[in-house]
């Protein structure tokens, strides 16, 4: 395979032609990847308390009353996709493509974002009407601590797509502005692969031993 | 067909590849789940490999980390945490499990 050109820092970069953007962000990268990789450690802590959990049910609804695996189906297509488009959006930038085309994958991405957590949303409002509460067992605590915190992050995720859409338009392509894209991207896909560990452990796990 | 315009679409056929990689691999597990039921034990192990391999396609396709030399302290990092997170969750799985059984609240 050819060597790709300049890789200043591991991972997403902006390459040769934004030489400087890259340069400025070489340690805020690493260092978002530092904080990343916190983040990681603290879902896992929450990913091990479910899984103690998932037979603390004291007789309430049980996984198998509660999770509607063709929703599940669709979140994970819409966030699957959702990576695709801010990857794109990150290769336009890339690529000094003209600006309307970054515009037009970030707004895909955030339509997406939305998509995702209205699914979501409906989803607990179902479980709540079944009985599935937080306060109702052990193993329902446990998966209002780690499935709303995945949504929570998605919602953050939207919120910086909106205002790094703003500040493209006021302050433009700035060093600053890119290298901000860069991380919104690495955040972006590191929340799919938490959803990868939300699907395979909450939800077919809890399905498997629950 | 200039030098940018071809390694741009190199770059964005890679997206597409991991992108398509990982639909395939959704496509499964959810196929699986819904012919086998995911009841049995051997149906979940192959369901967790399958999500296993979907975390390695994204992270290479997707965030670019690879064992090239460039994305090698990002890798070290990873695997650091990933060492932790294996520690604190299956000491955590562990410990819990040992004590239900000595509570005789989980069946041996």
């Amino acid at each position: 395979m050819k060597r790709a050109p300049t890789h200043s820092y591991p991972g997403l970069n902006l390459g040769r032609r934004h030489a400087s953007a890259d340069k400025a962000s070489e340690v805020v990268t690493f260092g978002f990847w530092v904080f990343l990789m916190s983040d990681l450690v603290y879902f896992g802590l929450m990913f091990a308390i479910y899984i103690t959990m998932i037979d603390a049910q004291a007789g309430g609804p049980g996984p198998h009353d509660l999770f509607n695996m063709t929703s599940i189906f669709a979140q994970t297509l819409i966030l699957l996709t959702s990576s695709l488009t801010v990857g794109l959006a990150m290769l336009a930038l890339k690529y000094n493509l003209p600006r309307w085309r970054i515009v037009f994958w970030f707004s895909v991405t955030l339509v997406l974002g939305i998509c995702f957590l209205v699914l979501e949303i409906r989803d607990f409002m179902d479980m709540a009407e079944k009985g599935g509460i937080p306060q109702r067992s052990g193993f329902l605590s446990a998966f209002y601590g780690l499935v709303p915190l995945h949504g929570v992050h998605v919602a953050a995720g939207c919120l910086w797509l909106v205002v790094l859409g703003i500040q493209l338009r006021v302050f433009g392509l700035t060093d600053l502005v890119m290298s901000r894209v860069v991380r919104l991207a690495l955040f972006w896909h590191f929340l799919d692969l938490i959803w990868i560990g939300i699907i395979t452990i909450v939800y077919f796990g809890g399905l498997t031993y629950g | 067909m200039d030098k940018r315009s071809e390694m741009h679409r190199r770059e964005q056929r890679r997206y597409v590849i991991g992108y398509g990689g990982s639909l395939l691999l959704t496509g499964t597990v959810f196929t699986i789940a819904y012919v086998f039921g995911i009841e049995t034990k051997g149906v979940y192990l192959a369901i967790a490999m399958l999500g296993l391999a979907q975390l390695v396609v994204q992270l290479v396709y997707f965030l670019h980390i690879d064992r090239r030399r460039s994305s090698r302290e990002d890798l070290d990092l990873i695997l650091f945490s990933v060492l932790v997170l294996l520690i604190i969750i299956l000491g955590t799985v562990w410990i819990m499990g040992n004590l239900a059984v000595r509570m005789h609240t989980y069946p041996m």
